[in-house]
């Protein structure tokens, strides 16, 4: 983008040039599949959500109770040294209502997500999870107190969405 | 001194960017680096080692793209690394380059940047959805735009930030764009088409984002010796930091990016930088949505923490105004082929300190530039400082 340069490559094609096959290209689907090891840490804590109960690590030298649990605190660098549970209650850190899915497709109804700030964990600590139950989406305000809604014991098979999502509270 | 030997950029080159691009990735780089090779005066042959910079494989689908792409980028038979620290590589493959000359190994380094995003159908965004925890937050149906809408909605509430405000960043840089040959969404807006365009993710709405884009964008590093020998207005690699923050994102108060102000830290102490906000000329924040530019302005130590909307509705970030902010119409008027449009702000740098770009000058002749990108889980700075 110099005023030296006159010209710049690139030659553009239209995306319904995709579509209109006008354009030679080749498709490909992956088939990869992957199956995850949930670690040590964190086979704990889905253990714990099987049993309705939220675990986290502590480290005695900075003094934090983590979540989502640590084995090794990443700013000391050492083990960390015990589990303590925190409370499936806490406050909306930040939110968003979202209205088009993973693959930018676009949602009828949205989808609310927020960071939740556990009570009994440090200060500013927490997870993602979904809101429901929130009526108009306008009202969702950071601050708002929420509590988790856990699936039946049941249904619960140790994975974060045993926590079918978080709703509003009021104290 | 910082490093064995000085290193000064002596070229650059950048494509075309656009949605679609007929070209492939490997033809891109080609471009780029032909352009900067044929700006520094300099041949294939003047060159001792090569970095490409580019962002995830899943985008062309082509596993261990660098590879794929070493020929274009003019590595055939050289010293070849390939960088990637997600949407900050585009300023980071520079900081490699830094390295490789000033560790005295070598004289010469041509840096390439790609992307060719339009590759992943039907949308480039659904290849991010592997950046989250499988574990933890893959199960929620993460989307990408979500980790943006989060952290704006967190910095709007923390400093009762307006998206008025912000939505004016947005509208600047289009406009910039206008007058930059190779942008792909250069436009006059208003502030109300951008409060009125869809809802993608609140607060996120469709003219605060930045488009997907394809293209490529190089520079050619030389040491001092050689700078001398090929130009008489070298722009000098004076400042270089690059940080990187917890992966625990969920974890941290995304209100404030401290890992881009300790890049720029580490930047401003190599270029003998106290008072950035005097001493720093024109800048290129990394704006891939209008309130980054914001969030970056206070990391880059350019202002205070919760007063870059101020500076922006004042105009000091207008082209003409005291600190000139993507005076190249920025990720959101050019476009953002990821790592490219890293490297494209450094590009604008470069030329503005030459007083090469034309109607996109900053007036004033500037001496001192900063180029900054961003990337990974909200956690990636890297930061460049150029002087004349």
């Amino acid at each position: 983008m110099s005023a030296k340069i006159k010209h710049f490559p690139g030659e553009e094609i239209e995306t319904k040039d995709f579509r209109e096959g006008k354009v030679l290209f080749e498709a490909f689907r992956p088939k990869a599949r992957y199956a995850w090891s949930a670690g040590i840490a964190i086979s704990r804590f889905l253990e714990e959500l099987k049993n309705g109960r939220i675990i986290a690590s502590t480290c005695n030298k900075c003094k934090r109770i983590m979540v989502p649990p640590r084995i090794y605190c990443e700013k000391c660098f050492k083990p960390t040294d015990g589990w303590t549970f925190v409370r499936d209650t806490g406050v909306i850190n930040t939110f968003s209502v979202s209205f088009i899915a993973a693959d930018a497709s676009r949602l009828k109804e949205p989808i609310v997500v927020a960071i939740i700030n556990l009570d009994g964990a440090s200060e500013g600590m927490g997870i993602v999870h979904r809101i429901e139950e929130y009526g108009d989406w306008r009202g969702i305000k950071i601050g708002m107190r929420v509590k988790a809604v856990w699936k039946p014991p049941e249904e619960r098979v140790g994975a974060i969405t045993d926590i079918k999502y978080f709703k509003p509270i009021k104290e | 001194m910082f490093g064995k030997k000085r290193v000064a950029i002596v070229g650059a080159g950048v494509t075309l960017f656009r949605r679609n691009l007929k070209e492939t990735g490997k033809e891109l780089a080609y471009h780029a680096a032909k352009m900067a090779l044929e700006q520094a005066g300099m041949e294939l042959r003047d060159i001792q080692s090569v970095v490409m910079g580019t962002a995830p494989d899943a985008f062309d689908g082509v596993h261990m793209k660098g590879e794929y792409l070493a020929d274009g980028a003019g590595a055939y038979h050289k010293p070849y690394t390939r960088v990637f620290v997600g949407g900050g590589t585009g300023v980071f493959a520079p900081l490699a380059g830094w390295w490789h000359v000033a560790s005295g190994q070598f004289d010469t380094c041509l840096v390439v940047c790609e992307e060719k995003m339009s590759s992943c159908h039907p949308h480039p965004q659904y290849a991010f959805t592997t950046i989250f925890d499988p574990i933890l937050e893959r199960p929620i149906g993460m989307n990408l735009i979500w980790i943006f809408a989060l952290e704006m909605n967190r910095y709007m509430h923390k400093h009762n930030i307006k998206k008025e405000d912000i939505a004016l960043v947005s509208v600047k840089n289009k406009r910039n764009a206008l007058d930059n040959p190779i942008a792909q969404l250069a436009a006059n807006i208003t502030v109300e088409d951008v409060l009125n365009s869809e809802i993608m993710a609140w607060p996120v709405q469709r003219l605060d984002v930045s488009p997907t884009s394809d293209g490529a964008a190089a520079t050619v590093l030389v040491s001092e010796d050689v700078a001398k020998e090929v130009t008489d207005n070298p722009v000098w690699i004076d400042g270089v930091g690059w940080c990187i923050d917890s992966t625990h994102w969920t974890d941290r108060d995304l209100y404030y990016p401290d890992y881009v102000e300790y890049a720029a830290r580490m930047a401003y102490k190599m270029a003998g930088i106290k008072n950035p906000p005097k001493e720093i000329d024109v800048a290129e924040p990394y704006d891939p949505f209008d309130y980054k530019e914001l969030h970056h302005m206070e990391g880059l130590l350019l202002c205070k923490k919760g007063e870059a909307p101020k500076l922006t509705r004042e105009g000091v970030t207008q082209r003409d105004g005291d600190l000139p902010t993507c005076p190249s119409g920025g990720l959101l008027g050019c476009g953002n082929p990821i790592a490219a449009a890293g490297m494209m702000k450094v590009c604008e740098i470069f030329w503005q300190l030459r007083g090469e770009a034309g109607k996109r000058q900053v007036p004033g002749d500037p001496r001192t530039g900063v180029a900054q990108a961003w990337g990974d889980l909200m956690q990636y700075g890297s930061v460049i400082v150029l002087r004349r």
